[in-house]
């Protein structure tokens, strides 16, 4: 996920990370962990620097470009932190928004192919 | 390539969804999309998100998701089809590709008829499917994410964010950094390689070959590597 600040909105930072921060901690479907205080304001204001920290998300500063790249977790050592599947918006050809969600009561089989 | 098999597990109720993991986005993917033709959705991630959320290394890839929307395959090479490549004959005397197609050749692929009757398992039986893993095996048999992994995700998030923005000399620099730190991801080498020497317009370089600019090359990279570890098993 690419910031050019290190507070970010609940919202987004779910989008790009997979992971819902709430009061009670970070969580990725029922799993939860425990945040340190001051990491979600009342305005849902995610401070990505204890929260990064907390769940072993590298933060990457590009300097010259002024961005973080904050990467995956690495909480439990493995790429899914959790079997609850993260739930993806993103474009088809045209620009329209298709979101994973929508499919919530079938199977889905979800494949990544590339041009290249 | 899925869509008869989309159109057959459809009436079941089973989606599939095809995702682009393109930095080139809609230029780069679109003719092949529309080639295709699917009726399910069909998508383009050019930030390769969904690669970081689903432990994706290489293409073509899958995860399955049931009803609960819950994981129940974690990442795994998909094939649908047998590849054309593995019963052509090579030719000889085109250089570097004659050296490439022997490689592809001996690249382990998941058997399509094995795979496609696993699908069609789980979709008949859903969690009494052998092929259906409980949540602790699905995280458990998702890939290692060791840090430097993840850092190698975070590098190649710069790297495409400013190779988008016109800054290539800088993106370069995070790509490369993101190869040394996992250098078993495809996709991240793969992508960058197909964007440094693939021309404006043109189609994607496919031959992915040595340039001044990456440390690796397909050829050199999977010789490296072994073509029999390309891909990962479905078992």
């Amino acid at each position: 996920m690419i910031l050019d600040s290190l507070e970010v909105l609940a919202d987004r930072f779910l989008e790009g990370t997979g992971w819902d921060v709430k009061e009670r901690g970070a969580c990725r479907g029922e799993l939860c962990v425990p945040l340190p205080e001051g990491s979600l304001d009342a305005d849902g204001v995610v401070r990505v620097e204890p929260v990064a920290a907390t769940l072993g998300m590298p933060l990457v500063h590009d300097a010259d470009a002024g961005l973080w790249a904050v990467g995956p977790a690495t909480l439990g050592g493995r790429a899914l932190p959790t079997a609850a599947a993260p739930q993806v918006t993103l474009p088809d050809r045209d620009g329209n928004l298709f979101s994973t969600s929508s499919l919530a009561g079938r199977k889905v089989v979800l494949v990544a192919w590339a041009s290249w | 390539m899925w869509q008869a098999l989309r159109e057959e597990l459809h009436p079941a109720g089973v989606e599939v969804v095809t995702v682009a993991l393109d930095s080139g986005g809609a230029e780069a993917a679109a003719k092949w999309i529309d080639r295709a033709a699917p009726r399910h959705p069909s998508l383009i991630d050019e930030s390769h998100l969904t690669a970081e959320l689903f432990g994706f290394v290489n293409v073509p890839s899958a995860v399955w998701i049931d009803e609960t929307q819950t994981l129940v395959r974690p990442a795994h090479a998909a094939h649908v089809r047998r590849s054309s490549f593995e019963d052509a004959e090579v030719p000889e005397g085109l250089g570097r590709i004659t050296e490439m197609l022997r490689e592809v050749k001996k690249i382990r692929r998941t058997d399509p008829e094995v795979y496609v009757a696993a699908v069609r398992d789980w979709v008949q039986r859903g969690a009494d499917s052998p092929y259906a893993l409980a949540p602790d095996e699905v995280v458990e048999r998702s890939r290692p994410r060791p840090p430097g992994h993840a850092e190698a995700a975070a590098c190649f998030e710069l790297g495409r964010w400013l190779w988008d923005a016109g800054r290539r000399q800088e993106a370069v620099a995070w790509f490369r950094q993101a190869h040394r730190l996992q250098p078993d991801n495809w996709a991240y080498k793969r992508q960058a390689w197909s964007l440094a020497t693939t021309a404006p317009g043109e189609d994607t370089d496919l031959i992915q070959g040595p340039t001044d600019l990456y440390e690796g090359n397909w050829l050199d990279d999977v010789r490296a590597a072994g073509a029999e570890n390309y891909y990962e098993p479905f078992d």
